[in-house]
């Protein structure tokens, strides 16, 4: 049971002006334009609200969308859900294995839904459980595995009927560092052999280490897309320095800093401190303390940073993705 | 942005037609249901034992030992013989309610399970079809658990005359029915409100659902002879007294009938509720 053939770069996933409104007027996701190619890492990164999940459910058939086109490898998922459904695994934000069943079980059944028979079924979970180093937990309750084996299991079970397209909705939210590291390694390798992954996260790591391409994402709209180096490149500074001081003294602190400090391209203040775009500035943080002396505000504290996607979110929207 | 051009693939055909993923996926997931009831055997046979045989215990072994007879002047042999109908339709009510209802409550309020059952390659009305069969399937089994007891429990002989086309008719729709009752449930209560579900509409339609008497017998009190007709139960019990007894019953022109459009409506009433919940 090959996977559909499909040529490395060939677009897998489209959507067209998709929008979703929710009852109150509530546009979730607001004529989205996305083109996923054979291959990639695909990552929606947003902060909590932005329409990524809505997005990914209107693409997995769970939301129907109002107005709009979504289509996974040439097929409208909206008008033909059930040949969509065979194409396209999906890992949901919340542990959706079947508690009535075993570890092996899930993946066993998994693949009698998908049309194996019970041959095949049998032969690919235990292959499946191998690959996800969950071979000794086969014949456990699904209950009595950790957060980062479930969330394993949930990425086996997604994988195992070969879709050109696997979905993940914030798959490391909630997982300690040692199991979202494991759980990267996976992705990682999934993406070696060619599968083609869409996830939404919130963490800008995970979209920086994972992801080929990145489309950040705020109120249902599309703010940018390119790969991470280009996305963090369009910030055009090298240093972003971060400042900490009295809370009301930030908006005049920003003001002076933006004026005074040789290299800064940009002051914003964000939540509790004044961040600066830097470009080719030497000696950055002493000119801080200088300039902010100047006018008599105390710093409390100095960091100083390479620009990440954080940076390309705060200049796109003002805000950081922490919500 | 990139701007590289990208090249449309061709569509991806998939491995099945729709029609064809769809039966296969309906048919594995009554073996879902199936490998699931048999490891939780231990439970179900008890389950389904235990409330019959204490009420034919009770009614029909008991009372006349005691000299306590119920069935007033008709005779503790010929009331045996009506209880036999009734406790075989509660069967089938019960399982069907608790096959379906009480995990799909499960699955939607807590444990959102169902989202997984939903990305089978199947139209989302058939997982809920596919419910109300499981859900069939079990009641059918709790009947022929249950029939042996009603037969064979009480101290007085039970009076059998099995009308064969009926019995093999009325059974898979009465199961049917019940199935698609727990669907209707499952998808209307939540965790929280279960407790409500028997206590204000399970014990009502058990009490006054024409078990222990038939419903012609309501005569003297007019209005709740007419109220319990919009009780399911009712229908079953007065099919199964003419499908396995020669006690008075309503007329099958009536019984199918209703039987089938109670089970139309919990299935689209059924398949509406599900729909709502797991798509927006």
């Amino acid at each position: 049971m090959a996977a559909p053939e499909i040529q490395p770069g060939a677009e897998v996933i489209r959507t067209e002006a998709l929008t979703k409104v929710y009852p109150g007027n509530i546009r979730a996701v607001d004529e989205l334009d996305l083109s996923v190619r054979q291959g990639e890492i695909y990552g929606l990164l947003g902060p909590n609200g932005a329409g990524k999940t809505t997005t990914a459910g209107m693409l997995t058939t769970r939301v129907i969308p109002t107005s709009g086109r979504a289509l996974v490898g040439g097929i409208d998922v909206v008008a033909h859900p059930v040949a969509a459904k065979q194409v396209i695994g999906v890992v949901p934000q919340t542990n959706t294995l079947d508690r009535s069943l075993s570890v092996y079980e899930n993946l066993y059944f998994h693949g009698r839904f998908f049309g194996m028979n019970a041959r095949t079924a049998k032969a690919e979970a235990t292959m499946r459980l191998d690959q996800f180093r969950l071979a000794d937990r086969a014949t456990q309750p699904v209950a009595a595995l950790s957060g980062g084996m479930a969330q394993r299991l949930m990425v086996a079970r997604a994988i195992m009927h070969r879709p050109t397209t696997i979905f993940l909705d914030e798959p490391t939210a909630g997982l300690d560092p040692q199991s979202r590291l494991a759980l990267w390694e996976v992705l990682g390798e999934l993406h070696r052999e060619g599968q083609t992954i869409l996830l939404t996260t919130h963490y800008m790591e995970e979209a920086d280490q994972l992801c080929d391409r990145l489309a950040i994402i705020d109120h249902g709209r599309l703010l940018a897309l390119g790969t991470p180096e280009e996305l963090k490149a369009s910030t055009g500074a090298d240093t972003i320095v971060t400042v900490q001081a009295v809370a009301d003294e930030l908006d005049r602190l920003a003001e002076v800093l933006g004026r005074e400090v040789p290299g800064v391209q940009q002051a914003t203040r964000v939540d509790h401190s004044v961040v600066l775009q830097v470009r080719g500035a030497d000696r950055v943080v002493p000119q801080v303390f200088a300039a902010a002396e100047r006018v008599d505000v105390d710093i409390t504290d100095v960091s100083v940073a390479e620009p990440s996607l954080e940076t390309v979110f705060i200049n796109l929207t003002g805000k950081d993705l922490r919500e | 942005m990139s701007a590289v051009p990208v090249e449309t693939a061709a569509p991806i055909i998939p491995r099945r037609s729709p029609a064809a993923a769809t039966r296969v996926a309906f048919n594995a997931l009554l073996l879902r249901d199936a490998v699931v009831l048999r490891k939780t055997l231990r439970e179900f046979i008890p389950r389904t034992l235990l409330q019959p045989f204490l009420l034919v215990f009770v009614f029909t072994y008991v009372f006349p030992k005691i000299g306590q007879g119920v069935g007033g002047a008709s005779g503790e042999s010929q009331f045996s013989t009506i209880l036999v109908a009734g406790v075989v339709a509660l069967a089938i009510m019960f399982q069907g309610i608790q096959t379906v209802a009480l995990p799909m409550v499960q699955e939607f309020g807590y444990t959102r399970e169902i989202e997984d059952r939903v990305l089978a390659p199947l139209p989302i009305w058939l997982v809920a079809v596919q419910k109300a069969v499981w859900g069939a399937l079990a009641s059918l089994l709790s009947a022929l658990l249950v029939f042996p007891i009603a037969a064979v429990v009480p101290a007085t002989p039970v009076h059998l005359t099995i009308d064969w086309p009926v019995l093999l008719t009325l059974t898979p729709l009465c199961c049917y029915m019940c199935g698609a009752l727990g669907l209707f449930f499952g998808t209307r209560f939540e965790p929280r409100t279960v407790p409500m579900l028997f206590g204000i509409i399970v014990i009502p339609i058990t009490f006054l659902g024409a078990i222990y008497y038939p419903w012609q017998s309501l005569e003297p009190i007019r209005w709740l002879q007419i109220l319990v007709l919009a009780n399911p139960l009712v229908y079953m019990c007065e099919g199964f007294r003419a499908a396995l007894t020669d006690s008075p019953h309503m007329s099958l022109w009536v019984v199918y009938p209703v039987l089938v459009g109670f089970s139309a409506l919990f299935t689209w009433q059924g398949i509406k509720g599900f729909t709502r919940r797991v798509v927006s």
